[in-house]
């Protein structure tokens, strides 16, 4: 994975974690790579690879069992919750990176319609 | 915890190190940064209990470095320190005499991870081979403290990677590791503190991921912030 080094580096593994999540790739109560595991699969310190666990637990994306690891949460609410953020997030920086286009919101829609349809296509 | 008080290191005129105090704790991997003639070396060896300083000290847990130091703390110079005649295992057996907490089997996993075979004569491998070799035998003591004197220099990319892995694998919660490197871009994701040092002085201790968050920037921005700014005050 590369990184974007101004950018927190926990930020940018928890954010692929939480797609793998969302996705489907890591089911819903499957369990996590251990810190150290984590930190190495990634190329990452190990402080920083237990800071993206202590923040996937802080927002209920996943929990630890004493002495049995990491795992992704079993609530499908909370996974479809996240799936939710994610895509508005999503919608957000493609609104941001596109306002200085100035275009209406006629002409948007129609595009954003028109691009989906050829995609379906494909 | 390793103290650095006001450590100083002169060669006649020359003051390597300037009066450098810092407190580096266990648990942490330390990326020691600066242009070449910062000090990053001289310090490093100081802290190995293989040079003494002019003035101040280095204690690891309370005591003063000095050659007893060296059952708790490891250092990986940037030369290479094989006799060519050896074999990779020759290496292995080498080390196993000379330190009690060298241990054969993390020394064959590494090899083993980086892809050296016991084999091969020293003499007959690559700059890149080299280097991982010196990785191996130095993480494959159970030291208390890894000191790393550029250990990305002359690798390819793909080697690199496996040097990175090398050393986390090591990063464990009660060691401290400090690695100095020229290519700071290597340093950014496995770091999570930086020693920015330059003409010998300690300028800043900087926690990265607390710097990205809060700044917006890399350790390579600020690596341009520091020196940029100090060779034009130079002029």
């Amino acid at each position: 994975m590369q990184f974007d080094p101004m950018i927190p580096i926990w930020l940018q593994v928890a954010t692929r974690i939480k797609q793998e999540i969302v996705t489907g790739t890591r089911p819903p109560g499957s369990k996590l790579p251990g810190g150290r595991d984590l930190a190495v699969a990634y190329g990452i310190n190990p402080n920083t690879a237990a800071r993206i666990y202590q923040e996937l637990e802080s927002e209920g994306v996943c929990y630890t069992q004493r002495g049995r690891g990491t795992f992704v949460t079993e609530s499908s609410e909370r996974i479809d919750l996240l799936r939710q953020e994610m895509a508005r997030n999503a919608v957000r920086r493609f609104l941001g990176e596109i306002a200085p286009l100035a275009l209406s919101r006629e002409v948007l829609v129609e595009m954003i319609e028109k691009e989906a349809d050829s995609l379906a296509q494909k | 915890m390793l103290k650095s008080n006001q450590v100083t290191r002169r060669f006649g005129n020359f003051t390597a190190v300037d009066h450098v105090t810092m407190t580096l704790e266990p648990g942490h991997v330390y990326a020691m940064l600066g242009p070449n003639g910062s000090g990053k070396t001289t310090w490093m060896k100081m802290a190995s209990g293989l040079m003494k300083p002019t003035e101040g000290e280095i204690t690891f847990r309370g005591e003063v470095i000095g050659v007893n130091s060296r059952r708790h703390i490891t250092y990986m110079s940037t030369e290479p320190f094989f006799y060519s005649w050896m074999t990779i295992r020759d290496v292995g057996k080498y080390y196993a005499d000379f330190f009690d907490d060298f241990s054969p089997a993390v020394f064959d996993g590494l090899l083993t991870e980086m892809e050296l075979s016991p084999e091969m004569k020293t003499r007959s491998l690559s700059s890149g081979m080299a280097a991982k070799l010196k990785i191996a035998a130095t993480l494959a003591r159970d030291a208390d403290i890894y000191i790393l004197d550029e250990p990305f220099n002359g690798i390819d990319l793909l080697a690199r990677d496996e040097i990175r892995r090398a050393i986390l694998r090591r990063a464990e919660p009660e060691k401290m590791l400090i690695l100095s490197s020229h290519l700071v871009e290597e340093m950014e994701a496995v770091a999570d503190i930086a020693i920015f040092m330059h003409k010998g002085k300690l300028i800043e201790l900087r926690d990265l991921e607390e710097m990205r968050q809060r700044d917006g920037i890399s350790m390579a921005d600020r690596y341009r912030q520091i020196y940029g700014h100090v060779e034009v005050d130079a002029q």
